[in-house]
């Protein structure tokens, strides 16, 4: 536990500035958004940082033309990212899939607000997480990290750049109005930023656009506008050299190929904390804001003498299922506290069949405090 | 030039479709201008338009149905030199209305051809945005209650610079399609044709048919006069040119002591328009101006200038965990929304607790808290300021903060027109 210390540099930012300088810094150049609460700060954020450094920022007519954009200057080779809340996602959704099978980088802030619909602008929740998993027709799988607080969404931005030009999909960006409209102080300086990863280039010589590199399950991309590929995108079921296949042997190895990219790789895109003793007699497993409802709840919980520990998810697509089963493994209790009714319990459920799971699930605009929790605790 | 006309995917249309002199016209525009298959990026849409990347040896991307401007939208901001041609149908046109509109609006340098053959060709002949009500189509009496569109009319209403409206058929639109594509800035065709797989079977149309539905509007081939302005991206870089580098918002140096090292937590509750969240940062930037760790959350309605405003500050030498604030040390009422968004609360603070009550009219609930009054109006300090003044009064107190503390926040916040308005208020506290 750091205490204070002189050399520290701390900055004041909300989780939605976090995100804009994240992006910045993994060379994104191109963000397109329409303005929503929670979530429009990342668009003024933007706007001060982008255009000054030769990027573009769009603010598009709705959000289907906003992902369209990124579509677009994604496949001209351009690090994009979009954000929105809820509502936004349920307009993205059919151009998700387009991204999905077709292999476009691109990260989405999705910053959750409470629902169902347009609900309330100002409130909290994580209400989407099975949404932003499920979001796009044919069930593939997409890539969802999970910040804690407005440190984690500076980090995980950049890391979600990382995995969306590594892997050639969508990444979310799983925030939150907690995080995102809540400033905090935060020591960028003294904390480890990731490396910045740029998507693989194909070889010009005989390039098919989605014919996997060597060793690998992911196809290397030439951008549109290649001076001398001409380079095919399309949204229809295609084969290795972007036309319509109608063969079910090239179809069916093209989404296997896409579900393994991602489900063969969760090892590639494991981040999680785990704080407490190993072999601690609860566990709590818990992600975004409500995270740090559990640490809370554990300190206390260290405090009076009881045995406890925080699995904090920070990936939450693909499951980190190895994680999840060994973190509790010595455990006769977990707590899973969620803002919403159970949403990730059903993940955890079905990972640990045979040990006693306490859901804690609220929608209701508050946070969880850590009083709620020690409720359970102490049931 | 030679032909970018890919001779292995030749035009798979049905016999007799005018697409085909479409894709013909537009090859020979692209020979016309001396273009290479890689200068271009054709976009097509959904439906029989979507099949025309297909046909030619160019960068292409096909994706959804009536979104083909959105991509062409990013494709273009990001690579400004490619030629980017959008095909879209009659279909596209009315599923992708709010593109259509933005993309006049915008003047993006794409050229938009409308495959104009007044029916969903592909799914079986329903009718479309531009099918006239006397049509018989796959809708059954549906096209009969509602009336078609004009798209050159719609799209010079939303601010397209250049237009034409012309026939499939017509001998010279290779050149009205070179001549979008040369002009600087958003241009669109609507290109009038038949479908013979669809609509024909049913509806009369020929060369002559078309010729003659196009006498009986005003003609468009070419500039709008009116619509005639910057393009978009010329237009963004003349702005964004002059724009400072961004920079990270600065580290706050630590330069003050606390006057208490553990965590304090610090409850305002106000009204909209009375600072309340401004006052939250500068309690935070005052705890990091003595090497504090701060969280400030928010609560306040979707409206604004109106309703409660509360911020929950906390202050800490350790991380912080939990951002809200079940036992504040201190609470400070400036206004009665934010007490009855907490009304709550004051039941359960402890007698360790104070209460910074902006006004004496405000009205407490039952509490053990030790109230202090501050009488802002009585010591003249407006409504806007009430907020900065109890930090001022807390300050005073050396609770939380100190002087030194609130006056460096003020520095880093504010410009110094305001930095030295909101110093006044301080001193008069």
């Amino acid at each position: 536990m750091s205490t204070i210390t002189s050399t520290r540099k701390l900055r004041f930012m909300d989780g939605n500035e976090a995100a804009a300088w994240g992006a910045y810094y993994s060379g994104c150049r191109y963000f397109a958004g329409y303005p929503i609460t929670p979530a429009t700060g990342v668009l003024n954020a933007v706007l001060d940082i982008l255009p000054p450094v030769g990027g573009q920022v769009l603010q598009a007519e709705d959000e289907i033309a906003s992902i369209g954009a990124c579509i677009g200057a994604s496949m001209a080779g351009m690090k994009t990212m979009t954000a929105t809340s809820g509502p936004g996602i349920s307009l993205y959704s059919e151009q998700l899939s387009f991204a999905v099978g077709s292999e476009i980088p691109l990260v989405i802030i999705n910053v959750q607000r409470l629902g169902p619909s347009t609900g309330s602008a100002t409130k909290g929740a994580d209400g989407d997480v099975q949404f932003m998993r499920w979001n796009s027709s044919g069930g593939l799988p997409v890539i969802v990290l999970c910040p804690t607080d407005v440190r984690d969404a500076f980090v995980l931005t950049m890391q979600a750049f990382n995995l969306a030009e590594h892997f050639r999909c969508p990444v979310f960006v799983a925030s939150n109005k907690e995080i995102a409209l809540t400033k905090e102080s935060v020591d960028l300086d003294s904390i480890a930023w990731p490396p910045v990863q740029d998507r693989t280039p194909a070889r010009e010589e005989g390039f098919l656009p989605f014919a996997p590199a060597e060793d690998s399950d992911v196809p290397g991309f030439l951008p549109l506008g290649h001076p001398r590929v001409p380079v095919r995108q399309t949204s229809s079921t295609h084969g290795e050299d972007g036309y319509i296949t109608t063969d079910p042997d090239r179809i069916q190895a093209m989404q296997d190929r896409l579900t393994h990219k991602i489900e063969a790789h969760a090892q590639d895109m494991a981040f999680y904390e785990y704080v407490g003793p190993r072999d601690a007699d609860m566990v709590i497993i818990a992600y975004g804001i409500t995270a740090r409802t559990a640490l809370a709840a554990y300190k206390q919980v260290t405090r009076e003498g009881g045995s406890m520990a925080v699995l904090i998810l920070k990936t939450l697509w693909p499951v980190l299922e190895k994680e999840i089963v060994q973190a509790c493994q010595g455990a006769s209790r977990i707590i899973v506290p969620e803002m919403n009714l159970g949403q990730y319990n059903r993940e955890i459920q079905r990972l640990l069949p045979d040990k006693k799971i306490d859901c804690l699930g609220q929608m209701n605009g508050n946070l969880l405090s850590p009083e709620q929790i020690m409720e359970v605790v102490h049931a | 030039m030679p032909s970018l006309l890919n001779t292995s995917r030749p035009p798979v249309f049905c016999p007799g479709c005018s697409h085909e002199f479409v894709v013909k016209a537009l090859d020979q525009a692209f020979q016309d201008q001396g273009l290479s298959g890689t200068q271009i990026a054709l976009v097509s849409d959904i439906g029989c338009s979507g099949l025309f990347d297909t046909f030619f040896h160019t960068h292409a991307l096909h994706g959804l149905h009536g979104r083909a401007l959105t991509y062409a939208t990013g494709l273009k901001m990001a690579r400004p030199d490619l030629h980017v041609v959008v095909t879209m149908g009659d279909g596209g046109l009315g599923i992708g209305g709010a593109h259509l509109l933005a993309a006049c609006r915008r003047n993006l340098d794409l050229t938009l051809i409308i495959l104009n053959n007044f029916n969903f060709g592909m799914t079986g002949g329903q009718f479309s945005a531009t099918t006239p009500p006397e049509s018989i189509v796959g809708s059954g009496f549906l096209n009969q209650v509602e009336r078609p569109m004009d798209a050159c009319q719609v799209l010079e209403s939303a601010g397209a610079p250049y237009l034409v409206r012309t026939s499939a058929y017509a001998k010279d639109l290779a050149q009205a399609i070179a001549g979008a594509m040369e002009y600087a800035g958003f241009s669109a065709l609507d290109i009038w044709g038949g479908c013979p797989g669809r609509y024909m079977k049913r509806n009369k149309i020929s060369p002559k048919i078309i010729e003659e539905g196009l006498g009986r509007l005003p003609a468009r081939s070419g500039v709008i006069p009116g619509n005639e302005r910057m393009e978009y991206t010329q237009a963004v870089q003349e702005v964004t040119s002059q724009m400072p580098k961004p920079e990270l918002p600065s580290a706050v140096p630590t330069v003050c002591t606390p006057p208490q090292d553990t965590e304090q937590g610090v409850l305002i509750l106000g009204a909209a328009g009375q600072r309340v969240v401004t006052a939250g940062e500068l309690l935070g930037l005052a705890g990091m101006s003595a090497g504090m760790q701060t969280s400030l959350k928010n609560d306040y309605p979707i409206t604004v200038l109106t309703g409660h405003s509360v911020s929950e500050v906390i202050l800490s030498p350790e991380p912080i965990d939990y951002t809200g604030l079940s036992k504040p040390s201190v609470v400070i009422v400036l206004a009665e929304e934010g007490i009855q968004r907490r009304k709550h609360l004051f039941a359960s603070l402890p007698e360790t607790c104070v209460v910074l009550r902006a006004v004496p009219e405000l009205e407490l609930p039952a509490t053990r808290a030790q109230v202090i009054d501050l009488d802002l109006k009585a010591k003249g300090v407006k409504k806007a300021d009430h907020a900065l003044a109890s930090l001022a009064a807390l300050a005073r107190k050396e609770q939380v903060l100190n002087m030194e503390m609130l006056k460096a926040a003020i520095d880093i916040r504010f410009p110094a027109k305001i930095a030295e308005a909101s110093l006044k208020v301080v001193d008069a506290v």
